[in-house]
């Protein structure tokens, strides 16, 4: 099927792909912002996830183990926010800004020496038997990777966990209302920090797809702005992480349908089809504050989200 | 702080004291508090460069070799001292534009983009009038560059005035929008016939070229940013508007009180930021390549971020950690010669504004519990 020269189930397809490392790092940051702590160090954390998950797949030759690289390192370098946000107390806005710059560049100096060089195991299709037969959505959502999968079931599992389970309710308290948290018993500082450093290992997760499936190889800034597209479809997503795939793939489509454009040969300059997944993003977080604005719905934004928390502070 | 001078005069005069309280006091001058103040950020700086020499010595690199490298390329004779400058320029017009926004709590990370927004302005003023404007066509790039650069911050301000869409990711997505743009019109319509296909423009007719000192490349910008300076400090801290500003960033709904006009201020708030940054890039483009081209800013608007950060708002501090920054951008040129990547001055960067950060953290403690053990306890544990 082929719409203006353009295959439409493959645009699908590389939709899903290209939407995952930004659903990714969104079920991640908002895991963050649930526990009420801002993260504005996305970008930053992706490109950690990205490097670490191209050299613990390039010393050891399995993607499994980069992977789990890029989760740990997520988490590490996630631990500095959650020291200067929930210890020091700091501005979350500038901590989150330095934590960018300091993965901007850390990922950089020590990147250098694998630029240009290919990932030696990627992240390759896998059939799931009889659904990828189907007609038109077997292609597109059945002859995907793992991590597809993964990340699929990562946002049901947590839309299940925020929303149906004790420690879920906990989350949500914590970022609500930390101080009623509190009175009922729960830590609100060993909460915080396990979820930014939860949340961080999913968006060192979504960094490591860039260098093991969407483009097997090292690249200074690899990134290119999706995690501040994360930080954008979280508030597009309501804090909801199922509203957070189709935030995601409407992300990924805009980015797939301006390559299936260029390969198309259009006469519209590939730059300013690069424009449109920023714009969209753009326009999506325009759409929601307009709607909210007009009252027809209420702000899903946790509380307590940027406010660090003191015992004795009155809330 | 005037609550706190009431109740000094309170405590001073009770009510039944025959001689009136005097209305204003100026507050003491406190020592302590300013060698503190002034401590901090240093030890800060210490601290950063402490770490990254420890990354690169667990990454095989002699940390003192490459500082005094960098140490070098950024003050080590009156050559590297001027090209040090010129990088403090863009600096401290972005910085500057960056404090303005941050003064009122309006996170402005679009500086970047802004300062395109700017080059991009005075570059088509420069390509379209060629000289035809003699003596006048500076003050028309810099007028263009500023109203550009205005605009191109203005979106993301009527987003925020009107819909309260929240300016960070709005300036940021911005920021990757017209960079694309700028590649466009370099790899496009405004590409030099005659520059073998590279994307850059035609070189600038030389009455858009702004004057240098001497035979430095220390250019008259440097003045545009010390005026904006004065100008911004003045406007800070002796105006009424600048007031207003300062009542917005502590709370909202104080301002909303007093009566003040949230949403007018916003826009003029980006508008002023925006025009700063938009000079910024005016001032490369006209008075360093003469042209547009890439890698025409190696990130001045994030640097900037850190610059008006670690000089807490304040106007002097601005241009004086713009130097010292521009300093560490022109080291950055010198880093490529020593096979180390030059994103090295964003880590550094970065590790500064955590140790800033920090140090500011602890140092509120200080100023409330006076007790080096309790504040390093609280370093490591946390405030119970």
């Amino acid at each position: 099927m082929t719409l203006f020269g353009i295959d439409i189930v493959l645009l699908l397809a590389t939709t899903v792909a290209a939407g995952t490392p930004v659903l990714l790092a969104t079920l991640g940051a908002i895991l963050n912002e649930r526990a009420g702590v801002l993260n504005l160090g996305l970008e930053g954390l992706m490109l950690v996830g990205a490097l670490a998950g191209f050299v613990g797949t390039y010393t050891t030759g399995s993607v499994w183990v980069g992977v789990l690289t890029a989760l740990l390192a997520g988490a590490a370098v996630a631990s500095i926010h959650a020291y200067f946000t929930i210890t020091l107390r700091v501005q979350q806005v500038v901590s989150g800004l330095a934590l960018t710059l300091f993965g901007t560049g850390l990922t950089a100096y020590l990147g250098r020496p694998y630029i240009g060089i290919r990932t030696p195991e990627t992240f390759g299709p896998v059939n799931i038997p009889l659904l990828a037969d189907a007609p038109f959505v077997g292609p597109i959502l059945f002859k995907q990777d793992w991590m597809v999968y993964i990340s699929l079931a990562l946002a049901f599992a947590l839309y299940f966990y925020i929303y149906k389970t004790r420690p879920g309710l906990q989350l949500r308290a914590v970022g609500e209302s930390p101080a009623t948290a509190d009175s009922m018993g729960i830590s609100v500082t060993r909460t915080r920090y396990f979820y930014v450093l939860a949340g961080g290992a999913l968006v060192g997760l979504g960094g490591s797809y860039l260098t093991l499936a969407s483009n097997p190889s090292w690249l200074e800034n690899i990134s290119a702005g999706k995690g501040w597209v994360a930080v954008a479809l979280v508030i597009f997503a309501g804090w909801h992480p199922l509203r957070a795939i189709l935030g995601a793939y409407l992300f990924g489509g805009m980015e797939s349908f301006q390559f299936s454009l260029q390969a198309a040969g259009s006469d519209i300059s590939p730059f300013f089809l690069k424009m449109l997944p920023y714009l969209l993003t753009l326009a999506a977080l325009v759409l929601v504050e307009w709607r909210a604005k007009a009252g027809r719905r209420q702000s899903n934004a946790p509380a307590a989200l940027g406010v660090p928390y003191l015992r004795q502070d009155k809330n | 702080m005037l609550e706190q001078e009431q109740s000094a005069n309170a405590s001073t005069s009770p009510a039944n004291s025959p001689v009136p309280a005097p209305i204003l006091r100026r507050e003491r001058f406190d020592w302590q508090r300013t060698a503190i103040g002034l401590l901090s950020p240093i030890l800060s700086l210490v601290l950063a460069f402490t770490t990254i020499g420890l990354v690169l010595f667990l990454t095989g690199k002699n940390p003192f070799t490459v500082y005094s490298e960098m140490y070098q390329s950024a003050f080590g004779d009156g050559n590297a001292f001027a090209d040090t400058l010129v990088q403090a320029i863009p600096l401290i017009l972005t910085g500057l534009a960056v404090a303005v926004a941050f003064s009122t709590r309006l996170w402005n990370i679009g500086a970047e983009g802004q300062f395109f927004a700017g080059a991009l302005a005075a570059t088509a003023v420069a390509l379209t009038f060629k000289g035809n404007l003699g003596f006048l066509t500076i003050p028309v790039m810099m007028l263009a560059g500023m109203v550009s650069g205005a605009l191109w911050a203005l979106i993301p301000g009527v987003l925020r005035a009107y819909l309260n869409v929240n300016e960070i990711i709005s300036t940021l997505l911005l920021n990757y929008v017209i960079a694309l743009f700028a590649d466009y019109l370099i790899y496009g319509p405004w590409r030099d016939p005659k520059g073998f296909n590279f994307p850059l423009t035609p070189t600038f007719d030389e009455a858009a070229w702004l004057p240098t000192f001497g035979d430095t490349r220390v250019h008259l910008g440097l003045i545009f940013g010390l005026v904006a300076a004065v100008i911004v400090g003045i406007v800070l801290s002796s105006t009424v508007w600048g007031f207003e500003l300062k009542v917005m960033g502590d709370s909202l709904t104080a301002a909303r009180y007093a009566g003040i006009n949230i949403v007018r201020n916003i826009l003029l708030v980006m508008a002023f930021s925006g025009a700063l940054a938009g000079l910024a890039g005016m001032g490369e483009v006209s008075g360093i390549a003469h042209k547009l081209q890439q890698g025409l800013s190696p990130g001045y608007g994030f640097t900037a971020i850190i610059v008006a950060w670690l000089a807490r708002l304040n106007v002097a501090g601005i241009v004086l950690v713009a130097i010292l920054f521009g300093g560490l951008v022109n080291s950055g040129y010198a880093m490529k010669s020593l096979g180390i990547s030059s994103g090295f001055v964003t880590l550094i960067q970065g590790a500064v504004l955590f140790f800033v950060l920090a140090g500011e953290a602890l140092l509120r403690r200080f100023y409330y519990q006076q007790d080096l053990k309790k504040i390093l306890a609280t370093a490591l544990l946390g405030q119970k």
